[in-house]
């Protein structure tokens, strides 16, 4: 790893200084992907602004039929929550499952989102749940916030500070997950909410996290696994690997939701 | 260069460190603690698993300053003087190491898990080794041994 100017402001608002103020600056959250990529020597920054100092970015709310939870808030919390396995289970589960222990001890939900790995499996809960991205500057959409591969529309001073997650009806997550990195080869979380159902998949396309609309519609009329057992994805614009073709993922998106769908009851 | 301070095994520790230091290189190279292991240092063997306010984390993947104020638990914090921790005690018994390894970062990890779950099933034991790999394959006996240990704790 080269070395780095290393930050640790107390405030939203340092931290958003520090960052504009550095000549190629990057944030770190729980660090569980930035510092193996810097000791790969991957990433190279001149600074690192740890957002480790910024108590206020920790926590779980819930209120008003929504869940918020603070951006620096690990996976290990969010797995272990009372509030959120009583408002959300489907979110502390999918919390639960995410790398190894030791990782959700570390990692956040904001680190994660911010990553935006195509392979991640909270980009999926935020789509299916309609959430929306709380920052230092506005509120996004999650269809607005995930824009790519390995991006987000986040500027490159703008911090995210809480996630605000509605709570649906009913949901669930279902992945398949890769034997060894445990990382989603296909994750699907299907939603029930106020404004409908929403099916969103991660780990299988190649510019990250969509939504299944023809599942969706046929989910609105019949909330019931066979309603998705006939809808078949397209592999056009899947991920193909050495873990998996392109092919095999548009099936399992199939056999995922299926479970999905009869997890959510 | 930066300052760190932590408690590490119940002792306040300090010291100058570059900014890219890890915070396993300040416990092996600056505090000369070795028992904590240096596995695959990509953050998947777990070899390296410390206490961090309690909770077990990869000390490869966790810069020095990142910890600095926290406490800081390695192997050798766990042990009264002599007296093995109970799972220290439980490894031995039942033959939960051979080469040795990984037997650092298992049995911190398996005491975090412990901590929260007194009775852990096989199963539950098994899932949260999903981060420590040990590469003798030896784990029915590391499964034995955390069993053991987590009802002794």
């Amino acid at each position: 790893m080269y070395d780095f100017n290393y930050h640790k402001p107390g405030s939203l608002a340092d931290a958003a200084s520090a960052i504009a103020g550095a000549e190629d600056g990057k944030l770190v959250a729980g660090g569980m992907t930035l510092i193996p990529t810097m000791k790969q020597r991957l990433a190279a920054p001149s600074d690192v602004v740890d957002l480790g100092g910024i108590g206020d970015l920790v926590g779980i709310t819930v209120g008003g039929g929504t869940v918020t939870i603070g951006a620096m808030t690990t996976h290990g919390a969010v797995a272990a929550s009372a509030d959120v396995k009583g408002a959300i289970p489907a979110l502390a589960e999918l919390a639960d499952n995410i790398g190894d222990p030791q990782v959700r001890n570390r990692g956040t939900i904001g680190g994660s989102i911010a990553n935006n790995d195509p392979a991640a499996d909270y980009p999926a809960a935020l789509v299916a749940l309609g959430a929306t991205v709380v920052t230092n500057k506005r509120e996004l959409s999650a269809e607005d916030f995930f824009t790519g591969l390995f991006d987000t529309a986040l500027d490159e001073d703008e911090i995210i500070s809480s996630i605000k997650f509605p709570v649906p009806e009913k949901a669930a997550y279902v992945k398949f997950a890769n034997p060894a990195s445990r990382y989603a080869m296909v994750g699907v979380f299907v939603a029930k909410g106020s404004d409908g159902v929403r099916v969103a998949v991660t780990g299988a396309g190649d510019d990250g996290v969509f939504r299944v609309t023809e599942m969706e519609s046929a989910l609105a009329g019949n909330f019931s696994p066979d309603a998705v057992s006939g809808i078949s994805v397209s592999p056009d614009g899947l991920n193909s690997d050495i873990h998996a073709s392109a092919e095999y993922r548009a099936h399992l998106i199939s056999v995922m939701a299926k479970r999905a769908v009869a997890a959510a009851g | 260069m930066p300052t760190v301070s932590m408690t590490v095994n119940g002792k306040s520790v300090s010291g100058e460190v570059e900014a890219r230091t890890l915070l396993v290189q300040f416990i092996r190279e600056n505090l000369g603690l070795t028992g904590t292991h240096v596995g695959c240092d990509t953050s998947q063997c777990g070899a390296c698993v410390v206490h961090v306010d309690g909770k077990s984390m990869k000390s490869c993947s966790l810069l020095a300053v990142q910890a600095d104020g926290a406490e800081v638990t390695t192997i050798e914090g766990l042990a009264n003087g002599e007296e093995l921790h109970p799972m220290q005690e439980a490894f031995r018994n039942n033959h939960g190491l051979q080469c040795g390894f990984c037997t650092p970062g298992m049995v911190m990890s398996a005491v975090d898990l412990a901590n929260n779950n007194k009775n852990p099933s096989e199963e539950e034991i098994r899932e949260w080794l999903e981060g420590n790999i040990c590469r003798c394959t030896g784990y029915h006996n590391i499964v034995k041994s955390i069993k053991e240990g987590a009802a002794n704790m």
